[in-house]
């Protein structure tokens, strides 16, 4: 059994993304997902801060701290990349002009509720960012995380144990074990296993019915 | 002649009064104005609510202020960050008041403010824990929550370049929460590392008229850090 990696995982979901989209990635394992989308194949990437257009990291002589991706990481702009400030960039987002968002993930909910931002109802202070926004406003919601936590609880269950980010909004999971589908009414939707995986496995790792099509 | 640049950090501060709603601009340290919440610290106004994206980092800015025993309540999107050592230290021991807001929640209800909307209904928070005491409503078969507008008595800000009348140009990714921030305060005093004559900023490129602020201080603030 050859579970994926994260830069497996990152290019797995790269694949599904076609040209012309305007997509954001969340921070942490998402933003990995760019570096496996070739450039030549034009997708704009957008920063909550407002850059329309991201491209890679600059090499040290193109470096410009004044550019820099909602990570705080330096990035570059593309040709044909533009700047908004932070009204504008959410209105973008919450208005659906964003074709896809891929965020990381606590739990992702059979019904499409995904929980990514408080651990508990008394988390200490909980940070939101912009998750909330992209889990409402995003055309499609993917989720890229780990198939169970670092103690071997599932992450694909039935109903979401900690608060919640969005309602109903996942539409895709990619984790460690293979790609899902969400769908109303019927809930997880096995799309692609990683080499060796079998279904019986997959299923003992989710506390939730995996379908097959 | 309208002529809002001021000479000096006092006169940029004047008037800054106990209690008061400050917004403070800038996204990581791009865009922030570093040296106006020093000569806020020195000036002295406490009891402050300040609306910021993270909570501040180390005990410089935004974090010194909060340390120095300032800062009564914050309102943001992202207070736990890499280095926000003194807002941990203070909500834990209950000394600090914390608002969370979803970052597009949060532009949008100093937006809303600036452009004289008192409420307005987002589809983000809806059914969460952020939803607990709201207005929630359903349109077209969607549920809402109502968020109210967030006006502020001052905002500081920080732009690459002005003019006398206050027209502000940015710099690649420091715009972020700057224009709506301006918008929404009654004082908004931007700092600026750039002066141009009147009539040599380009309309095309000025992002911040003039209109929404009232003071502009130069500094050569330099390259942000990283």
């Amino acid at each position: 059994m050859q579970p994926f990696s994260r830069p497996q995982m990152a290019a797995r979901a790269a694949q599904d993304i076609p040209e012309g989209w305007v997509v954001n990635l969340g921070i942490g394992m998402p933003t990995a997902i760019a570096d496996h989308v070739p450039l030549d194949r034009e997708v704009i990437f957008q920063s909550e801060n407002g850059v329309i257009g991201m491209g890679p990291a600059p090499n040290a002589n193109e470096a410009n701290p004044w550019l820099i991706n909602a990570g705080k990481a330096m990035v570059t702009l593309r040709p044909g990349g533009s700047y908004v400030h932070h009204s504008d960039s959410f209105a973008m987002i919450r208005g659906g002009h964003i074709d896809l968002c891929v965020l990381g993930g606590f739990e992702v909910a059979a019904n499409g509720d995904l929980a990514n931002w408080a651990t508990s109802e008394n988390d200490t202070a909980p940070a939101v960012g912009g998750a909330m926004d992209l889990g409402a406003g995003a055309k499609r919601l993917w989720v890229i995380m780990d198939h169970t936590t670092k103690d071997g609880r599932p992450k694909l269950v039935d109903q979401c144990g900690y608060p919640l980010t969005a309602l109903g909004t996942v539409n895709r999971v990619y984790t460690n074990l293979g790609v899902f589908d969400v769908v109303k009414g019927t809930g997880f939707i096995v799309v692609d296993l990683a080499p060796g995986v079998t279904l019986e496995y997959a299923q003992s790792q989710s506390a939730s019915k995996l379908h097959t099509l | 002649m309208i002529n809002k640049i001021v000479q000096s950090m006092a006169e940029a501060m004047e008037g800054i009064k106990d209690g008061s709603t400050v917004l403070i601009g800038g996204f990581g340290s791009v865009g922030q104005p570093d040296a106006l919440i020093e000569g806020l610290i020195e000036q002295g106004a406490k009891d402050l609510t300040c609306v910021a994206n993270n909570a501040g980092t180390g005990h410089v800015g935004l974090a010194r202020l909060m340390e120095l025993g300032r800062v009564r309540k914050i309102i943001c999107s992202f207070p736990r960050s890499a280095g926000s050592v003194v807002f941990e230290e203070l909500y834990k021991a209950g000394k600090i008041e914390l608002e969370i807001v979803p970052q597009g929640t949060m532009a949008e209800r100093m937006r809303a403010a600036g452009a004289g909307i008192p409420a307005f209904f987002t589809a983000t928070g809806a059914g969460t824990l952020l939803a607990r005491g709201k207005e929630a409503r359903e349109f077209d078969g969607r549920e809402y929550i109502m968020e109210r507008s967030l006006p502020a008595d001052v905002a500081l800000i920080e732009a690459w370049e002005a003019d006398r009348w206050g027209n502000l140009i940015y710099k690649d990714s420091g715009r972020n929460f700057n224009p709506v921030m301006a918008m929404a305060a009654t004082l908004t005093i931007a700092q600026v590392q750039h002066i141009g004559e009147l009539g040599t900023l380009d309309p095309e490129k000025i992002v911040t008229p003039g209109v929404y602020v009232n003071r502009v201080l130069q500094v050569d603030r330099g390259a942000p850090w990283v």
